[in-house]
């Protein structure tokens, strides 16, 4: 086993499926000599060759109405979308067409296609490089969106991911890539794309958070815990379907309840998840479900100041957490 | 502009046998396209989106192709399309009456939604024009594995403005892939004449813009559209890339059942085109060829009629798709491919 970072993890997943499997093909803008704009491709279209890590043109809809008509004929193509950000001139190729071609079909046609895509800011990327708009997909029946948070998680998961028969969103955040290292067997094996993990038990309060806010909440958790209160983390990874088991566990064992994620709360997962603890968990709870998430606006800006009062850090969950505590 | 290609003479050389299977399937097909007017009227049917009019040019296309070998990714206005890859009157109407046995989506989808994974027709939804990008990724997906299956894909003028219609054009010509870019230029997206859609009359000038060829046919003229589609699929065929080719044809009916388009169309317009109904014309140019005789002409009608009269009884005897199905298949169920 060794020490891997996330962006290696992803592509040492993408890499074994490409050997194993033929089917599997990368299409995307700059995946090809370059390795895309964070390197994930790195090294694939030398070794795999042009057609198999292919250089699209620059068109969100082409790369996944194309991949799309590829995986009707047969092959397993990952869409790569440079930036979740300029994901939506192709939401209606995702929504309308690969989200509804089973069931429009009755069983006859299916899309085993993955769509990844980086997401999440503090990186000073501003409005259209920071966005987090992965709810807009976790809407929709038909669609698999999972963001796995470890390195272990997010080879484990490409891997599945390359595997399941439907349309899959694999979005990673782009401050993981780098930051985020663990360790990685060098083996092959798949991380299931419906189920939460524990990231850290506890029994005073239950923490409900993905991708890059579970490492912020973990860094929260820690704090509380030298003053002996002790949070349960649970990484979701998949977004939908949401493990509404392992949700309901959590909270029924704790009593008290945060969710913590990057995106602004409106009609977010963060709603989803409190709509679920209402429904399942109302007569365990000691006090009511809280959120932290972005602030009502379009979406986050350059300048640092603006920036980090976007940004959920450790101290702002810190705070949540004290309150909930001593409630 | 283009030059308009016709061909009443015969000059591709079609022999007899090409061209009464030709007539056969256009009228299989009207037959039926007018059996679900008829449907839809007496309110057995909710709904109907016609090809009437669009036959000669899906025809021509749809014998070049090799079904469950090539692809085909339709549009809504395909009914002889679909007929002549090898779906039966039947299965479009179990479709119309939204039988439980629909191939095309158990009764899911609005008619004229065609889908048929034992043809390789994918399933098409209601958006228009992003079927141009699945049959480009579709004949990548031939090209990579080294195999010389070409994609037919077909959309009205109208959906040519959308994105997909150039991004799909530019994917396919920059690859040069096995891909029939069909264009069945009606003049009309619903109410809205091409002149107030594109500032050139002739769609196919698109295709220069690609670097590949672009073909303008009188989708009335059966011979002339038969010839483009030899022409385009040897092409995508050896491997020498995509052809647009914009058959010009008529739009005999509305829009659809829940149009009318003598409110935007003037009653001259409409009748001038009657007179010109391409199965009318086809006929009487394969009299002239001494091809096929009126009374043979009528024994193939009452034979295609008597089809139908069965498949019509046999999809209404069919049940409806029950309730307690509608949670299938939003994802993989076990057996699902």
């Amino acid at each position: 086993m060794a020490t891997k970072t996330y962006l290696e993890a992803i592509r040492d997943g993408i890499r074994e499926e490409m050997r194993r499997d033929d089917r599997v093909m990368i299409l995307g803008e700059d995946v090809g000599a370059k390795g895309g704009v964070f390197g994930v491709t790195e090294g694939l279209q030398k070794e795999f060759g042009e057609w198999r890590c292919l250089d699209s043109p620059l068109a969100e809809s082409c790369i996944v109405g194309v991949a799309i008509g590829a995986a009707l004929n047969g092959m397993r193509p990952i869409a790569e979308i440079q930036f979740q950000d300029f994901i939506l001139p192709a939401i209606d190729q995702i929504v309308s067409e690969a989200a509804k071609m089973r069931y429009r079909s009755n069983g006859d046609w299916g899309v085993p296609m993955v769509v990844r895509a980086p997401f999440g800011g503090g990186v000073h990327g501003a409005l259209y490089h920071s966005q987090s708009i992965e709810a807009m997909f976790a809407h929709v029946p038909g669609l698999r969106v999972v963001v796995p948070s470890t390195p272990y998680d997010a080879k484990g998961m490409i891997i599945s991911a390359l595997r399941d028969p439907d349309p899959v969103l694999y979005f990673e955040h782009k401050r993981a890539y780098r930051a985020i290292k663990g360790e990685v067997p060098d083996d092959e094996y798949t991380v299931p794309l419906d189920r939460a993990t524990i990231a850290r038990e506890g029994s005073d309060i239950a923490v409900y958070s993905y991708g890059m806010m579970v490492h912020t909440t973990l860094d929260a958790a820690a704090r509380l815990s030298d003053d002996g209160f002790e949070c349960e983390v649970v990484d979701l990874r998949s977004l939908r379907p949401l493990d509404r088991d392992a949700i309901v566990a959590s909270a029924r064992k704790c009593g008290k309840v945060l969710i913590v994620q990057e995106a602004n709360l409106a009609v977010s997962v963060a709603s989803e998840v409190a709509a679920i603890i209402a429904e399942d968990c109302f007569e365990h709870l000691d006090a009511p479900v809280m959120r932290i998430g972005g602030p009502e606006i379009p979406a986050m800006p350059y300048a640092p100041p603006l920036e980090s009062f976007y940004l959920v850090t450790p101290d702002k969950v810190e705070t949540a957490l004290r309150a909930l505590a001593a409630y | 502009m283009a030059v308009t290609k016709t061909d009443t003479k015969n000059e591709a050389g079609l022999d007899a046998e090409t061209l009464r299977s030709m007539y056969r399937h256009m009228l299989r097909s009207r037959l039926l396209d007018e059996r679900m007017w008829v449907l839809n009227r007496q309110g057995r049917a909710p709904f109907w989106i016609s090809g009437i009019g669009h036959e000669a040019v899906q025809v021509a296309f749809g014998m070049q192709l090799k079904p469950g070998y090539d692809w085909v990714a339709p549009y809504y206005r395909d009914l002889a399309l679909t007929l002549v890859v090898g779906m039966t009157p039947k299965d479009q109407l179990l479709s119309v009456l939204a039988r439980a046995d629909d191939p095309n989506s158990g009764g899911r989808q609005m008619p004229a939604h065609y889908g048929c994974r034992r043809l390789n027709i994918i399933s098409t939804g209601s958006p228009v024009a992003t079927q141009l990008l699945h049959a480009a990724g579709i004949a990548f997906a031939s090209r990579i594995r080294g195999e010389d299956a070409v994609a037919l894909t077909s959309i009205g003028e109208g959906a040519t403005s959308e994105g997909d219609f150039h991004e799909a054009l530019n994917f396919a010509a920059t690859h040069r892939l096995g891909v029939l870019f069909v264009v069945e230029n009606n003049g009309f997206a619903i109410s809205v004449p091409w002149q107030k859609q594109m500032p050139i009359p002739d769609v196919a000038d698109r295709a220069e813009a690609y670097g590949i060829p672009g073909v303008v046919v009188d989708g009335g003229d059966a011979i002339a559209c038969f010839r483009a589609a030899r022409e385009a699929t040897a092409r995508a065929r050896a491997g020498d890339g995509p052809t647009l080719v914009e058959a010009k044809v008529l739009r005999l009916t509305s829009h659809s059942s829940d149009d009318d388009q003598r409110r935007y169309r003037p009653k001259e317009e409409l009748e001038a085109e009657k007179e010109r109904d391409p199965l009318a014309r086809f006929s009487t140019t394969l009299e002239e060829l001494k091809v096929l005789s009126p009374p043979d002409a009528e024994e193939m009608r009452a034979e295609l009629v008597l089809e139908l009269d069965r498949a019509t009884d046999e999809a209404e005897a069919a049940p409806l798709p029950d309730a307690s199905t509608a949670m299938l298949h939003v994802y993989a169920e076990p057996g699902d491919s």
